[in-house]
């Protein structure tokens, strides 16, 4: 069988990502009689328990722009970001019909308040708000953890009507291993050469991710790699950066094309943090639960919903980022609305301004529509940043 | 428009001793902040919900509320200024009003209430219940103060009921990280029968509290549960449980409200006693502080009063029978944390508000929808809407902000409340039954 070239790969994930009633999922749960379908929504669960169970994770990351919002405006205010209500949405008009349970991760007050609304809107549905330690040591934060996450196991066991025995957990998160490896490879290529491998396709491949079950998903990504590498791409005298903010509300994808479109190489950015959330492997020898709660204490990404103990560290993950990646600049894009991501960003500029790195700031939200502005503004960052490398 | 139904005239209130009490504790403990400096006394920052005032005063430490300096800004009206100065220092219009409020009035000399400075804090203790805000507030006060910052985790109470492993957290968060820290900064080592004796006196006035808050179950209601209320729980929400002064100071509003339970009085407003009990009131989010005044008197000249508001139990449900416990100290300093109003799951808060209605019978609810606080927003108008359907009492929406006065529309307000109140009339004349 020949590769697939990358304009395949990318159809077929551009065709998931429209699909907002989530057929695939649907076709997975029908294929077998009992399969069960786990929804989350940002930024991080231990999918590997999930999997474990022997159910599909799946992420919901609101509606994006080609949802219509009917019903979910009449729960919430003007004044508040438009993940829940576009999630609600997805809800109320039946396109998570199928799925037997929906976690909400403890990432600010409005998807934790959506956790109480979807335990009232869907009784039949077992709903999960997933709360997880902001303080990292072992004995503190991490006992704290490994009992959240038996509660959650033993919910799971009753949903799936059986046991789950560690072996299940170890050969859960070795799959999730290969699938955060093939991750890291992709963004080792974008950082590399980002004309191969452009932001838009990349965060396409990895919203898949998000529907498919991981092995697929883990092929896709391997077979997006090495399309991508053998593709000749010319190319452009386009700006490295960084994109920082969009780690739970979604951007529409345009924004991101049109980011490209104005001169940036995107070289990382923080999209799906799920799928990126452990940094390395996670031990399969020895006690799995006890590995997944250090791997969360010990070797996870940064990011506005988590508090930083250390205040030398704070924001230096961004530092680092762009060390590693050999960006030239950052760019904010905060949701509006977003508390987490707006009350960080000021503190995440200072560091910024010490280490004597460019940024810009914006805020999108998932049904924005005009790009214009943002297209100039980013325009305008990338010419300056040319102007300050050539002087 | 309609004739004010106040008999009372403001020269005729006399001052209570409980008002007088609370004002001179209030004062007492501003001038105990700013004359810091002088003493050597060190100074903890911390928030409400989730206060240890009790913990923080074994180790001699004076207690610093942002919120609370953000409350006294709001009704000073200088939190306008203090927002723009902060949004101007690059913080965005999108969020809460309470820190831009705090980090604005850092940026202009930190001069509280009483015209002088407030030090710097010595620690930050980050007890964080009920609002994820709390994390980055302190993370940006911590980048300007440079000093030592305690964290404390609150679980959320998701699934209505507070777990073992929850209790587990608190309580070695507060043995392994909260306790050792502060010996550090005070240079005080912690007593745990010290501990005790305060929670003791925090059940005696907590005991009191109940007693004030549950009096507007009379007809008429002795007392505002949300306006009044937030004068009642000043003390206990801030840098007084645990107290003396605290016991007194309920002793005395208790007996105040007793004694015009037995006359049969209604509340005491800015412009004198209500003296008609036209309409009875539950409350659900914070007030508005940049025009309290105004607004209440759009309750109070409507005869409107509320007799429970959700507002008064960010600092502690003690309603729902919490009291602190001085034979399980530290247990007891997490299960007041978990039990705060913020931190109780959506369902539970529509129970709780359901509750008062029935409870207190109350004509309908009224939501003050906060334009910059999420934690108290996001899910309101379900709230509302369950609250209806389970009641059968009709409930309104409005929207202003904590202490933006740009949020605050005296117009609009006053209209909707107006039309509410109309609504109330229909339903008890029986025409707004089939609406
Ligand atoms: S976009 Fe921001 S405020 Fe909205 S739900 Fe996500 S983290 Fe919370
Ligand atoms: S968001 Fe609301 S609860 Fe949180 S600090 Fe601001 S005003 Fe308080």
């Amino acid at each position: 069988m020949t590769n697939p070239t990358t304009s395949e790969i990318i159809a077929r994930c551009q065709e998931l990502y429209d699909d907002l009633r989530f057929t695939s999922a649907r076709d997975w749960k029908d294929a077998e009689p009992g399969r069960k379908v786990i929804a989350h929504m940002p930024i991080y669960v231990p999918r590997e328990l999930i999997h474990a169970a022997g159910m599909l994770p799946l992420g919901i990351m609101g509606g994006g722009d080609n949802l219509e919002v009917i019903h979910g405006d009449a729960y919430y205010q003007s004044y508040i970001c438009r993940i829940p209500r576009s999630t609600i949405e997805l809800g109320l008009s039946g396109r998570l019909d199928f799925v037997d349970g929906m976690i909400f991760p403890s990432i600010c007050d409005v998807i934790r308040n959506l956790s109480g609304m979807w335990k009232m809107l869907f009784p039949e549905v077992y709903v999960k708000y997933f709360d997880v330690p902001q303080t990292y040591d072992d004995d503190i934060g991490g006992t704290f953890y490994i009992g959240e996450m038996r509660e959650f196991l033993t919910d799971l066991e009753a949903l799936a009507g059986r046991k789950i025995s560690d072996d299940d957990i170890r050969t859960s998160i070795t799959v999730y291993n290969e699938n955060r490896r093939a991750i890291a490879e992709l963004y080792r290529l974008r950082a590399a050469k980002p004309w191969q491998a452009p932001a838009s396709e990349a965060y396409l491949v990895m919203r898949a991710g998000l529907t498919l079950p991981v092995e697929d998903h883990t092929r896709l990504v391997h077979d997006y790699i090495a399309a991508a590498k053998a593709e000749k791409r010319p190319i452009k005298d386009n700006s490295r950066i960084i994109l920082t903010g969009m780690f739970c509300e979604q951007p529409p994808l345009n924004l991101i094309k049109s980011l490209e479109l104005s001169g940036c190489y995107v070289v990382d950015d923080d999209f799906m943090l799920v799928s990126r959330w452990l940094v390395g492997d996670v031990p399969t020898d020895g006690d799995p639960v006890y590995n997944l709660s250090q791997a969360f204490l010990h070797q996870s990404m940064s990011t506005a919903a988590k508090y930083e103990p250390d205040e030398a560290e704070k924001g230096q993950f961004l530092v680092r980022a762009v060390r590693d990646t050999g960006a030239e600049g950052v760019i904010f894009a905060s949701t509006s609305f977003c508390d987490p991501a707006l009350l960080d960003r000021p503190m995440l500029q200072n560091v910024l301004k010490a280490a004597d790195i460019p940024y810009i700031a914006f805020k999108y939200s998932e049904n924005s529509g005009q790009m214009q502005p943002i297209r100039e503004q980013a325009g305008t960052f990338v010419d300056s940043i040319k102007l300050w490398s050539a002087a | 428009m309609k004739p004010s139904i106040l008999k009372a005239q403001p020269a005729d209130v006399q001052k209570d001793a409980s008002m007088i009490k609370q004002k001179q504790m209030m004062a007492g403990h501003y001038d105990r902040l700013t004359s810091a400096p002088e003493t050597g006394a060190k100074v903890a920052s911390t928030f409400v919900p989730g206060n240890l005032n009790e913990l923080i005063m074994c180790f001699d430490l004076v207690n610093n509320l942002p919120e609370v300096n953000a409350i006294q800004n709001g009704l000073r009206k200088k939190s306008g200024a203090y927002i723009m100065e902060a949004e101007r220092s690059g913080h965005s219009e999108d969020v809460c009003t309470y820190v831009k409020s705090d980090i604005g009035m850092m940026l202009k000399g930190n001069i509280g209430p009483n015209g002088k400075p407030l030090p710097k804090p010595d620690v930050l203790l980050l007890s964080y219940t009920g609002c994820f805000t709390f994390l980055k507030w302190f993370e940006l006060l911590r980048e300007q103060y440079k000093c030592p910052t305690i964290f404390l985790q609150t679980p959320y109470m998701a699934d209505g009921k507070i777990t073992p492993n929850m209790i587990q957290y608190m309580v070695k968060q507060l043995k392994e990280n909260v306790i050792p820290v502060l010996e550090e900064v005070s240079g005080v080592k912690f007593d745990i029968d010290r501990l005790r004796e305060y929670l003791k006196k925090s059940a005696v006035a907590e005991d009191d509290l109940v007693a004030v808050l549950q009096s507007a179950k009379n007809k008429p209601s002795p007392i505002d549960a949300y306006f009044g209320g937030i004068y009642y729980i000043g003390p206990i929400f801030g840098a007084f449980r645990g107290t003396d002064d605290a016991i007194d100071y309920y002793r005395f509003l208790r007996a105040e409200v007793e004694e015009r339970i037995a006359k049969g009085l209604g509340p005491v407003t800015p412009d004198g006693t209500m003296s008609e009990e036209k309409y009875r009131l539950v409350v659900e989010g914070p007030p508005n502080y940049t025009n309290f005044r105004q607004f209440w008197k759009m309750f109070y000249d409507e005869g409107a009063t509320v007799v429970a508001s959700s507002y008064t139990k960010v600092g502690g449900t003690y309603d729902y029978g919490f009291r602190h416990n001085p034979d399980k100290p530290l247990e007891s300093l997490a299960e007041y944390c978990l039990n705060v109003y913020t931190n109780r799951s959506l369902p539970m808060r529509i129970d709780m508000l359901s509750d008062y209605i029935n409870e207190y019978e109350a004509d309908g609810l009224l939501i003050n929808s906060i334009k910059s606080c999420n934690s108290f927003s996001a899910g309101q108008l379900l709230i509302m809407r369950e609250v209806e359907k389970r009641t059968g009492k009709p409930a309104a929406f409005i929207e202003s902000d904590l202490v933006d006065p740009r949020y605050f529309s005296g117009a609009n307000i006053k209209n909707r409340l107006e039309s509410y109140f109309q609504m109330v009339e229909q339903k008890r004349s029986g025409r707004g039954a089939a609406a």
